[in-house]
């Protein structure tokens, strides 16, 4: 199985991204922002960083990069793709995923272990984890605050489209302490915690972001 | 040669952390007018000649597209003279 790792300028966790998805079992693809080639992948990580300098918005000018545009196309045929932090800000603004990230609310750029509850295992990317499991996997970004209207809020609750929430106090403002959503057929998942710092205890503070990655081979097993 | 301004602000309802930070900080200078700050970001378009209302409608557009976000943005074009 071959997964995708996009590197667009100012990218930062491709590296990483990289190693998790081997580590999850998969075969690691790099795929530039310029081309528009998926190199016949069957899912693609947006991995985490500050692409185009976070410019205009985070992710705002990602959107519009050439292998976006593919990605795109093939998120809406079903394709798996995962978006961490930069990554998910990029799918916001591709409208692949309803909402928006913003400052976080207390301005400043975070750092640290958090403690999250998956609160949804029926996506291409959480199967591997028990129903309201919580892990521990770094946050580090400043503009990670999850809002959205009061009906797409009552949308994606409703609909269980929530994927992962922060556990505690609320880290960056973040509507009903959101961390993670995912689109209505479950393939496309955003997440602003990084699961691909945190797939071996040597370098990071738990194992448990490995999850992420064995759901793709369990999705694609199916 | 004519400028296009887009103005671009965060809708009322979404929260404004620069902006509050900002309302914070005019006290601290003796500056005791601001009830409340919102920031935003203000584009500046040159064009040759005067903007048609083609053009004017490609802006309202690109400003849609690009310069903001509508889930959490407005914005709003008009030509500077």
């Amino acid at each position: 199985m071959r997964v995708g790792v996009i590197t667009f300028p100012g990218t930062l966790d491709d590296r990483d991204a990289a190693r998790a998805v081997v580590a999850g079992g998969a075969h690691a693809v790099s795929l530039w922002h310029g081309d528009a080639d998926l190199k016949n992948v069957d899912a693609v990580v947006l991995p985490g960083g500050f692409s185009y300098g976070d410019y205009l918005r985070c992710g705002a000018i990602s959107r519009f990069a050439p292998v976006m545009q593919l990605v795109i196309d093939a998120a809406n045929k079903g394709m798996p793709v995962l978006g961490i932090c930069n990554g998910f800000q990029v799918l916001c603004e591709s409208h692949l995923l309803p909402g928006a990230l913003t400052r976080n609310s207390d301005l400043h750029f975070l750092c640290r272990d958090q403690e999250i509850e998956v609160v949804n295992n029926q996506t291409a990317w959480t199967s591997s984890f028990k129903q309201g499991e919580k892990i521990v996997i770094p946050l580090k970004n400043g503009e990670g605050s999850f809002q959205c209207d009061d009906q797409t809020l009552a949308m994606l609750e409703g609909e269980g489209r929530v994927i992962a929430r922060y556990v505690g106090e609320n880290p960056n403002g973040s509507r009903n302490l959101i961390a993670g959503i995912t689109n209505e057929k479950g393939n496309v998942v955003g997440l602003m915690p990084h699961p691909e710092h945190a797939i071996d205890e040597l370098t990071g503070p738990s194992a448990q972001g490995l999850g992420f990655f064995t759901s793709i081979l369990n999705a694609m097993v199916k | 040669m004519a400028k296009i301004v887009v103005d671009v602000m965060l809708k009322p309802e979404i929260l404004d952390p620069q902006g509050n930070a900002v309302a914070s900080a005019l006290p601290r200078l003796g500056f005791n007018f601001a009830k409340s700050v919102r920031q935003g970001k203000r584009f500046e378009i040159e064009i040759d000649g005067e903007p048609t209302p083609a053009q004017i409608a490609e802006v309202e557009k690109a400003a849609e597209v690009l310069l903001s976000n509508p889930v959490i943005e407005n914005y709003v074009v008009r030509v500077e003279k």
